[in-house]
């Protein structure tokens, strides 16, 4: 176990919502990163979260761009601090909206191109910055305003799209296991090449659920086995134990989704597409891990 | 201001071969511009390309519509364009071709570009090389000198066997 | 060195002379050869930068402005659809105050497709913040790379440049090139505002309305002094290497009754129009308009003016005759004339001061 560094590069002075996660998962990201970083920000909750200007509440450089440019625009980085000789770490931050939607694109490049950067989608399963809008990575049967019946459609498997870049370090997080966070991108900044880490976010306003349950959420997600912790470097697949318990005994889904005002309503239909998926997604990481596929 | 219309067909050079008449005029001490004509870029559709020869800078821009010469790389584009369109009166027609065509009014120059190309092996693609040793027979007709094509061509191709292409297209087209 | 060369070769030859450390680039007819002349560059070793091949022209900008930040010169080059998918990176790249130097071969945009000259694509960017020069010669081409660097990199301006060239008609015309050794012509590339971890910065941050316009009045007051900076930068240009160049070109302009105005080689197929009209005894002169923005002072007082559009506003009017009106005080004829690569000759230039119309607006070639 890593011991966790005291600085802090993230200050309490973030104007982030209560009980907001991508924020508290920043924080680790940060102490595991150390100063020799610059955060790339695409339009997200982060750009809103870090301050209002002349304040920051940052204590490394932070590098903020339009809402699809935050790959190309850490490509760019990366090749000027090569130039130079420099190691600085530049991390992209990105929601799933700016991940999963308007910015694949110049991720899926900036990853076929082998740029060495590591990517963050912080997920909380809607656009929030703008109030909650359904996102490529809303679950089926979420309530969003833009799909008030629930959605229909199942979330986007983007780590099957990231995987299939065959980059050298991937890995699943979640801002309610923060020891993990931490160990996985101090191992990913380790690693040369593009690495990608996806972080399951749980929000507060957005899931409708009290502010002071983001954390139990969070395990919540990865104990009903909807959100699976792993990591995959350079091809090998290893899920966390908690995940791998999880998947064996799983803690009841309505224990998740019941707390959340976003599935209050949801069809038989839309939790037996949660639950399909689930599944579906279980059984191809054990087999994976087992060397299968 | 001399002004040249070359005819060929996408992938035969024609677009190179104005560029390589502009490349020896230079050598020759004088302003040239080339410059293509292009449509969707296909192998084998017709294709214009552009020379200005001068003494002086030249600042024309738009295409040649009133050419002093004309060169033809593929007779069978005569079929399709008319390649004598807006030549002025007297004004000669360089033309692969084994034998000189009729053509009143004008100065006919033939030369077997073709099959200079084929005897010196200069196939590339599937397709004869005509660019460079149309550049011989155009330094014999006085458009410039040989000095200066043989310049132009070696500058643009390492193969020693475009110069004497040149130099055979030279020594056989009719003045 | 005297050398002949297309447009776009001239351009990726003053890139490689002015010494990028990043070029991020996507090809698009008719700019390819500049990307793929770069490419070449850089895999022979005769150009010392990375060469990021990104999978669109969003991405292009994107990386140029990290990279500018990060304490790179960057260089890149579009046309066309490519600059139109960059238009919201450009306003980011003048906002972020990354001097990125971008060749842009101006082309029609679709549909239908066409890849010929037209201006449309470069004017659509006129309010990004960018400095636009538009050239008219291969040298051109090449002289106005250059100084791009200079200009954009210069602390009192900051902002990035745009040089443009019409597609085809310069962008794959062989002229004659002199290229130069640029020596230090071009400072070292140094940005006050380049990231430094030791000095943790906010770049962007959320930015309330009493701080805003105050970044927005900052671009602005540079574009106000990079006249005096390019300015110079073209007297020391002409110094060192003997080409002069202006916010115009101005060719028999002095005691001419009418004025041509006009973009790119348009405006130096006007000058061989002038020298026909002179011929009959018109006084006519060419004044080509060099730097859109900033859009330089004009004095066209008392004569005659006639602006060739290769560009359209629809609804409102050719861009270059409206500008030229509401700077000048001039009633200009308005001509719209090679969008898409219309053929315009300079018989017809001459046609058009022949039959001008003060205030008048003439589609070129359309009769009803």
């Amino acid at each position: 176990m890593n011991p966790l560094p005291a600085e802090e590069y993230l200050h309490k002075c973030t104007t982030a919502c209560a009980g907001c996660t991508s924020s508290l998962s920043l924080r680790y990201v940060l102490k595991a990163a150390g100063p020799d970083t610059v955060l790339v920000v695409p339009a997200c909750c982060t750009a809103v979260i870090q301050g209002v200007y002349p304040d920051t509440a940052m204590n490394v450089n932070v590098y903020n761009i339009a809402f699809a440019a935050a790959a190309a625009t850490a490509s760019g980085m990366a090749a000027a601090f090569r130039r130079a000789g420099k190691q600085t770490n530049v991390i992209c931050y990105a929601g799933d909206g700016g991940t999963v939607d308007i910015g694949i694109q110049a991720l899926s490049g900036a990853l076929e191109r082998g740029t060495d950067f590591l990517y963050i989608c912080y997920d909380n399963e809607a656009y929030g910055n703008t109030g909650m809008q359904r996102s490529g990575s809303t679950p089926a049967g979420a309530i969003t305003t833009t799909t008030p019946g629930g959605k229909t459609d199942a979330k986007k498997d983007l780590d099957r799209i990231v995987a299939a870049h065959d980059l050298p370090y991937m890995a699943t997080a979640c801002a309610a296991y923060p020891q993990d966070l931490y160990n996985k991108v101090k191992k990913a900044l380790s690693i040369p090449g593009p690495k990608f880490i996806h972080l399951l976010s749980p929000c507060p306003p957005g899931w409708r659920y009290a502010a002071e349950r983001s954390v139990e959420m969070g395990k919540l997600a990865v104990k009903t086995g909807l959100w699976v912790l792993y990591e995959r470097e350079f091809g090998e697949l290893r899920i966390n134990p908690v995940s791998k318990a999880a998947m064996k005994r799983p803690a009841p889904l309505e224990d998740y989704l019941g707390p959340q005002g976003r599935f209050r309503g949801i069809s038989d239909a839309a939790q037996a597409a949660l639950v399909a998926g689930m599944e579906k997604n279980h059984r191809r990481l054990l087999a994976e891990e087992a060397g299968e596929c | 201001m001399f002004e040249i219309r070359i005819h060929s067909r996408g992938g035969q050079g024609g677009v190179t071969a104005a560029k390589l008449v502009a490349q020896a005029s230079f050598h020759d001490g004088k302003f040239a511009t080339a410059f293509p004509f292009y449509g969707a870029e296909r192998r084998g559709a017709p294709v214009v390309s552009f020379v200005r020869i001068s003494d002086g800078p030249i600042k024309v821009y738009s295409q040649v519509h009133a050419p002093d010469m004309v060169i033809v790389l593929d007779a069978s584009v005569m079929d399709a364009t008319d390649v004598l369109a807006g030549l002025k009166d007297g004004g000669p027609v360089v033309i692969n071709a084994a034998e000189p065509p009729e053509i009143p009014g004008h100065p006919v120059h033939a030369v077997d570009l073709t099959g200079i190309a084929l005897a010196q092996n200069l196939v590339v693609a599937g397709s004869p090389i005509l660019n460079t040793p149309v550049l011989g027979a155009l330094a014999r007709l006085g458009l410039v000198s040989m000095e200066s094509a043989i310049a132009a061509i070696s500058e643009t191709f390492a193969d020693p066997r475009n110069i004497e292409a040149a130099k055979s297209a030279y020594a056989e087209v009719n003045e | 060195m005297l050398t002949i060369a297309t447009g776009n070769k001239a351009v990726a030859a003053a890139a490689r002379e002015a010494r990028p450390g990043v070029v991020a680039a996507y090809p698009i007819t008719p700019q390819t050869e500049i990307v793929e002349q770069l490419a070449t560059y850089v895999t022979e070793g005769s150009l010392d930068a990375e060469y990021i091949p990104v999978e669109s022209e969003h991405s292009a900008m994107a990386a140029c402005i990290g990279a500018s930040v990060a304490g790179a010169r960057t260089f890149t080059a579009t046309s066309s659809h490519g600059l139109l998918y960059m238009h919201e990176m450009l306003f980011w790249a003048a906002g972020a105050r990354t001097p990125v130097v971008m060749a842009n071969v101006n082309r029609a945009l679709g549909p239908g497709w066409n890849t010929w000259a037209e201006h449309t694509d470069a004017l659509a960017q006129r309010d990004t913040g960018w400095l636009q020069v538009f050239v008219g010669s291969v040298q051109e081409a090449y002289d106005a790379t250059l100084m791009a660097f200079r200009i954009s990199e210069d602390e009192r301006v900051l902002l990035p440049v745009m040089v443009n060239l019409d597609g085809f008609t310069l962008s794959h015309i062989t002229q004659s090139l002199e290229t130069v050794e640029v020596g230090d012509f071009i400072p070292p590339y140094s940005l006050p505002h380049a990231i430094d971890v030791s000095r943790p910065r906010g770049y962007g941050t959320l930015t309330p309305p009493e701080a805003y316009y105050r970044f927005r009045w900052d671009i602005e007051r540079s574009m106000r002094a990079s006249r005096e900076v390019i300015r110079e930068t073209e007297q020391e240009f002409a110094r060192r290497f003997g080409r002069v160049y202006g916010p115009t070109e101005d060719y028999r302009c002095d005691d001419a009754d009418v004025l041509v105005v006009a973009l790119g080689t348009l405006g130096k197929e006007a000058e061989v129009a002038v020298d026909l009209l002179r011929d009959e005894g018109v006084k006519a002169g060419s004044m080509r308009l060099r730097w859109l923005r900033p859009f330089p002072a004009l004095d066209l007082a008392g004569r005659d003016v006639v602006v060739i559009d290769r560009d359209y506003s629809f609804g409102f009017g050719g861009v270059i005759a409206h500008s030229i009106r509401s700077t000048t005080r001039t009633e200009p004829f308005s001509v719209i004339a090679g969008l898409g690569g219309q053929e315009v000759t300079y018989d017809d230039i001459a046609r058009f001061v022949r039959q001008r119309e003060a205030g008048a607006e003439s589609w070129f070639g359309v009769s009803d």
